[in-house]
């Protein structure tokens, strides 16, 4: 993998969300969402790792696997990602 | 003794999609089969099978299910939100841990688990979906529906083969004994790709015929091998006067006997099991197999176990003692959903007094001295036996009789 330096936006991570695990009925992921939890969102724990998987191959990162949990929101998972503290491997 | 009825159906067949579609076609003979498009069967010396046409996925299923399930389970929801919308039962009203889950299953969802072992083996374990981990799994089938609904019941899933569909309801009944109200039961199942294709052919059952009007013909002097299609139906089994107290507008009729055999080791010199099982579900029943009006057949197709079939049925019935029928040639053999669909077709056939036909085969071989039903035939039935073979010695019977309540 090679790292990069692109950074990840809330547009980019929606769109992946929908592309890796769908779109809850009655959740409009383009409204604001940044800081609603996963959980509101109709995302479980799985359900982040199919995203977290598809961002670390679009963008050559590695994200810890402690992400699932520790970024409940969609704000702190963009900033986990775009901190730069999870340079590739 | 509680009773268990069945009061809903849902039905995902290759000649029909909906309870009534399906039994509209299966009266009018039309049959489902044909050549394999789900994937590149040309290179495959089997190349034909019941696919479920006209199954627009996006229609049915959500889209947050959607990457966690293949082609089998997204038509097992949809038969089961059926069976459930059928039945007109509101899951809220009945005790949280009061409905259980209880479905039949071969190989699993086989094409979701193949396309993830292809991204794992040609780009690497990065590229493996997270949902690998439960959606390729024999009770994937069980777990969605019981998630989807919040069935909160006892629920497991059964794995014998194409006897599965009967097994499960076998096992819907113990725990409606039990005393739990309502049990989703019954097999969806679709193996239409490669993972699936090949240990069915290193069976040696399978036609190799390509024209899907010769390909399945059981107990035909020309029977050369089974089809296999995808598909099968669930069924809301209840307890009756839990059925009755909350006011079920339809009794399909009544699971009134059930038996399981396993065939004797081979070489043994002991007859396989299929006769046993069938004269302990009429046992089981209470009823003389004077009192059986319908056989639906397992009608494997293959020689040897079409006559194997047909000496337990007139071992038990005599020779043209019985009307049987096999409507599966329709839509070929469903793995875990063939019998399940069994079920449900004789419930019909209950309902409306009309046996289905066996399709193509034209009449049984004069040596199986059978009772063939190849047209639709007007008929008074009470009560239907329905048989399943499962590869390698599984054998089940399910007696299922009209309910004057």
């Amino acid at each position: 993998m090679s790292t990069t330096t692109a950074t990840v936006t809330l547009a980019d991570l929606t769109r992946m969300l929908r592309e890796s695990a769908g779109e809850e009925e009655g959740v409009d992921l383009d409204g604001d969402v940044i800081d609603t939890p996963f959980m509101d969102l109709g995302y479980d724990s799985l359900a982040l790792l199919q995203v977290i998987g598809q961002i670390q191959r679009e963008y050559g990162i590695e994200i810890p696997d402690d992400a699932v949990v520790d970024a409940e929101t969609p704000g702190a998972l963009l900033a986990l990602i775009n901190s730069g503290q999870a340079p590739a491997a | 003794m509680t009773t268990a009825v069945v009061t809903g159906l849902g039905i995902t067949a290759p000649n029909g999609l909906g309870t009534e579609d399906y039994w509209k076609a299966t009266l009018a003979g039309e049959s489902g089969l044909g050549p394999v498009t789900r994937f590149d069967a040309s290179p495959y010396p089997s190349r034909v099978a019941g696919e479920v046409a006209d199954y627009i996925a996006e229609d049915h299923i959500p889209s947050r299910l959607m990457p966690q399930t293949d082609h089998m389970t997204r038509l097992a929801l949809t038969a089961a939100d059926w069976a459930l919308a059928d039945g007109g039962i509101d899951t809220a009203e009945l005790p949280q841990y009061g409905i259980g889950v209880v479905t039949a299953a071969s190989g699993g969802a086989v094409e979701f688990g193949q396309r993830e072992l292809q991204n794992l083996w040609s780009k690497g374990k990065e590229y493996v979906s997270a949902y690998q981990s439960f959606a390729w799994f024999y009770a994937v089938n069980t777990g969605q529906i019981s998630i989807r609904h919040k069935l909160r019941g006892p629920s497991g899933v059964l794995l014998t083969e194409q006897a599965g569909g009967i097994d499960s309801l076998g096992h819907a009944r113990r725990h409606i004994r039990k005393g739990f109200p309502a049990v989703i039961s019954g097999g969806v199942d679709a193996a239409i790709c490669p993972w699936g294709w090949v240990p069915q052919i290193a069976s040696g059952l399978m036609s190799t015929v390509d024209d899907p009007a010769r390909a399945y013909l059981p107990f035909s002097a020309e029977a050369a091998g089974y089809v296999p299609g995808e598909g099968g139906a669930i069924l809301l089994v209840e307890e009756a006067e839990s059925a009755r107290a909350r006011g079920a507008a339809t009794v399909y009729g009544q699971i009134a006997g059930y038996a399981a055999t396993l065939d004797p080791a081979p070489g043994s010199g002991r007859p396989p099991g299929l006769r046993k099982a069938a004269e302990n579900a009429l046992a089981d029943a209470g009823v003389d197999a004077a009192d059986i009006d319908v056989v639906f057949a397992d009608a494997a197709g293959v020689p040897d176990l079409d006559r194997a079939e047909a000496q337990a049925l007139t071992g038990l019935f005599g020779a043209h003692g019985v009307p049987v029928t096999a409507p599966k040639t329709m839509t070929g053999r469903l793995l875990a959903g063939g019998a399940a669909l069994d079920v449900a077709t004789a419930l019909l056939a209950l309902r409306d007094g009309v046996i289905p036909p066996t399709v193509n085969v034209g009449a049984a071989a004069a040596d199986h001295r059978l009772d063939l039903v190849t047209e639709p035939r007007e008929a008074a039935l009470r009560t239907a036996l329905v048989l399943a073979r499962g590869h390698l010695g599984f054998n089940a019977a399910l007696v299922v009789r009209r309910w004057a309540a």
